[in-house]
């Protein structure tokens, strides 16, 4: 049943993965998962669905596309692990992790609002939903400086075009 | 003419849906049969008997046997209508199982329909025409493209069954890569003390033509006569008059301009060189493109210190003709380089492992180089960036193999092997280093191999990492190589001072168009096809034409030389014989009525029509038609269904044949 719907969500095939771990290897937050992301699609190889859905790794995930741009299989592996995160919220499987649900949706409402990804927009959000005002503040400045947060959004042109793909597609969570 | 019909039930393959004797019964009225049977195994003993004295009591003219597909017996009904004296190709078989008694259930329509086909094959056979066999006359000399081992082996076996060999290789020396290798698994002995006797056993073989810095230009005709054109490229050294005694390469003064191809990149050559010291022919090649007497025609150097004169820069390119009857195509591979590719290119770089840039992240066959004792280190372990002797040692497998990504999605085979060896040898040496190697999975199937790899890791202890490298960068001067542990489920980072890659086993970059050349197919990667993978491994589906070693798929010494002998073997079965028999079954053109108009040589797929000229009473010619060369004609038909003024037949199924068996349904 989960196979199914990943293979529908991803349009791959998690059987084409041959476990060589160059996934794994590359990941740059793997030092804090508990599973190893090659497991995660191990564990949906075997249907053992309750111990990938309940892996914080699917919720550590960056996504940050190393591991899809490196596997020698061409298996978008981030991709798998949005399909897995958004079957988990379905499933109403708890996430771990404090405050990480959080982060998620501040993110995503972003992309729903503006069209991509408003740095901003994300930090306020999440910081009024946690009530953590303090931390990481330390490392604002030199992101500014940098390049890294801009003070306005940069809209698409076509909001209107994002909002319906929202409204469509998003997930009642449980 | 007299007709005899013969109804086979096969067992009850064909009885059990086509009523056999009503078949017969009703064959029995058909005009112009005769003689009307059934029988239980007419393929047996006793039912090709049946036929025989039939054919003889009654006279029997021509014979139809409703039976199996043409494919399985229509050779042995063939012979048994010749055995009582009828011309075979007037035996026709009409096939009431597979096209009737196995695709049908109802047995009243099985039997009609297999009466309709008896009285469509008794139609054609009675405007058969007797038909004898084609002999072509078999050119009992053999071409081998490539020299590396598998080249060596099967030039060797066809020579000293006492048939003559050309030899053609594009590199100035023969040996290819095993001469380039250290030592070789399983058994640790070293490639070239075993390797370089059967070099000089080539090169001073009475029956072989070796013919070094060459290559295939042009390949006509068909099995047992092909005509090959061989350029033979400018040495600019005379090879009559050359003694091989060094002294040209010696006082060379252009020595660091071009790097070796034989030592991998790792040291240069001079602009007059021979690629290695034990190479055959030992005679020195110029490279142009470097040589100062090439570029300003200041330099002489080679000239004045030759004592036999010669040197010739005025050499040009010389295309050889030979007549061979068949060809051993043994062209070996190339290994998968890591360095960017162009963009449109099918097959891409390994950018995680730096494209090429660092200098000690090598490649197995220069690791190879490094361990062997002629090699650029003399056999010592010295890294290539500064001469040190590396500490700890990473050996990455499947670089390029098994990785869609890059453009491979096959394993290359010998890459578990030769990584466990040179893991070994290292160890062998540099007792306190330490030896790594990243595996996915080991494949060490062949005798004494999995023994081999066990005993790396058990008693020479290379830490074997199942996993593979997502990194290779360069930090504090050492090689971060970042991978998993998929076994032990942790991250593992390494600090090394060397990284060996075991890249992909690749055709060799000419291989798509030497094909084209030869006409054989290829795979999508260029590595040239056999026939049947299994049953006829070493024949590629053009006659004549054999394959072995690397260049039909990734292989190892002992597989090489194995299929080389092979197709030694296949090359000498047809030199058993004089003649080569064929089916008669060819066009023939009309020449009265041919126009000229040449469409049938435009859409034919075997080249096999010529132009012919036809020539006035005085002996000029008047004008020109199609003919049919019956050594390369496969029977096809297309040109008889091209040609606009219907002068071509296809012997044995004219149009009055085909057109009679369709009335006759």
């Amino acid at each position: 049943m989960i196979t199914e719907e990943i293979i529908r969500n991803t349009s791959q095939n998690p059987n084409i993965c041959y476990q060589c771990g160059k996934c794994s290897a590359g990941c740059p937050i793997r030092n804090y998962m508990d599973d190893s992301p090659n497991k995660i699609i191990r564990y949906i190889q075997l249907g053992l669905y309750e111990k990938a859905l309940n892996s914080d790794t699917i919720w550590l995930c960056a996504g940050c596309l190393t591991c899809s741009t490196r596997c020698p299989k061409e298996f978008d592996l981030a991709k798998f692990m949005d399909a897995l995160r958004e079957i988990a919220l379905k499933e109403g499987i708890k996430v771990k992790e404090k405050n990480l649900l959080k982060f998620h949706k501040a993110f995503l409402n972003q992309i729903k609002k503006h069209g991509r990804a408003y740095e901003l927009g994300l930090v306020r959000e999440y910081k009024l939903a946690t009530g953590d005002m303090m931390s990481d503040v330390d490392v604002a400045p030199a992101m500014f400086m940098k390049g890294k947060i801009g003070i306005l959004p940069h809209n698409i042109k076509d909001r209107k075009g994002m909002k319906d793909i929202f409204e469509k597609t998003e997930v009642k969570i449980k | 003419m007299k007709v005899g019909v013969f109804i086979c039930h096969c067992g009850e393959n064909i009885g059990r849906t086509v009523d056999c004797p009503k078949v017969a019964e009703a064959a029995g009225k058909l005009p112009g049969v005769v003689h009307s049977v059934d029988y239980k195994y007419m393929c047996s003993d006793p039912g090709q008997n049946l036929i025989k004295q039939a054919i003889k009591e009654k006279e029997l003219d021509a014979v139809v046997v409703g039976s199996c597909s043409p494919h399985m017996h229509e050779k042995t009904f063939r012979k048994a209508v010749e055995g009582a004296g009828i011309n075979p190709f007037l035996c026709e078989i009409a096939n009431i199982r597979e096209h009737c008694s196995w695709v049908h259930e109802n047995k009243d329509e099985g039997t009609d329909k297999s009466i309709d086909l008896i009285r469509y094959a008794v139609e054609k056979v009675k405007r058969n025409e007797p038909l004898t066999t084609i002999r072509v006359p078999i050119t009992k000399r053999a071409m081998v493209i490539g020299g590396g081992i598998s080249g060596i082996q099967a030039s060797l076996d066809i020579a000293n069954a006492g048939y003559e060999v050309v030899l053609v290789e594009k590199e100035p020396s023969i040996g290819g890569h095993m001469s380039q290798l250290s030592e070789t698994f399983p058994t640790l002995d070293c490639s070239q003390c075993i390797l370089t006797p059967r070099m000089v056993e080539v090169y001073q073989h009475p029956k072989i033509k070796l013919m070094s810095f060459s290559e295939v230009e042009k390949v006509e005709g068909f099995i047992g006569n092909f005509k090959v054109t061989v350029r033979k490229k400018a040495r600019f050294v005379d090879d009559e008059k050359c003694t091989g005694c060094g002294d040209c390469i010696q006082n060379c003064p252009i020595k660091k301009k071009a790097l070796s191809e034989f030592d991998e990149n790792l040291t240069t050559r001079t602009a007059i060189y021979v690629p290695f010291p034990q190479a055959v022919p030992n005679i020195p090649v110029i490279d142009s493109e470097i040589c100062t007497y090439f570029k300003n025609g200041k330099c002489s150097m080679c000239v004045k210190v030759c004592g036999r004169g010669a040197i010739d820069f005025e050499q040009k390119d010389k295309l050889i003709e030979e007549e061979v009857g068949a060809i051993i195509v043994a062209t070996g591979f190339k290994l998968y380089s890591i360095e960017k590719k162009p963009e449109d290119s099918p097959i891409k770089g390994y950018g995680e492992y730096g494209y090429g840039k660092y200098k000690d992240v090598i490649d197995g066959l220069q690791f190879e180089r490094i361990a062997s004792a002629s090699g650029p280190t003399e056999g010592e372990f010295l890294r290539p960036s500064d001469n040190t002797v590396p500490k700890k040692i990473v050996f990455i497998q499947c670089v390029g193999s098994r990785d869609e990504a890059k453009g491979f999605s096959y394993c290359s085979k010998i890459c578990c092997m030769y990584t466990a060896k040179h893991a070994m040898l290292y160890k062998h040496k540099v007792h306190d280093g330490e030896a790594y190697v990243f595996y996915m999975d080991i494949r060490a199937g062949g005798k004494m191999y999995e023994e081999f790899v066990r005993r790396a890791i058990e008693e020479d202890d290379v830490k074997y990492i199942r996993g593979r490298v997502s990194k290779i960068y360069e930090e504090n001067g050492k090689y971060m190589v970042k991978g998993e542990d998929t076994i032990a489920g942790v991250p593992v980072t390494i600090d090394a001072d060397m990284v060996v890659l075991a890249t992909a086993m690749i055709p060799q970059p000419e291989s798509k168009k030497l094909a084209q050349t030869i006409g054989i197919p290829y795979d999508s990667y260029g590595f040239f096809n056999e026939v049947h993978p299994k049953l006829r491994p070493v024949e590629s589906s053009t006659g004549g034409v054999f394959l072995a070693g690397a260049c039909q798929s990734p292989r190892d010494i002992p597989e090489s030389v194995s299929m080389a002998s092979a197709a030694a073997s296949k090359a000498l079965v047809l030199f058993g014989s004089d003649f080569l028999e064929r089916e008669p079954i060819v066009a023939k053109v009309n020449e009265n009525i041919c126009a000229g108009c040449f469409y049938c040589k435009k859409v034919c797929p075997y080249n096999a029509i010529e132009i012919k000229e036809i020539p006035s009473k005085n002996g000029k010619p008047v004008r020109v038609v199609a003919y049919v060369n019956e050594g390369l004609c496969q029977g096809c038909g297309t040109c008889n269904a091209t040609c606009p003024s219907k002068s071509v037949e296809l012997t044995g199924y004219t149009d009055a044949q085909i057109f009679a068996e369709i009335s006759a349904i």
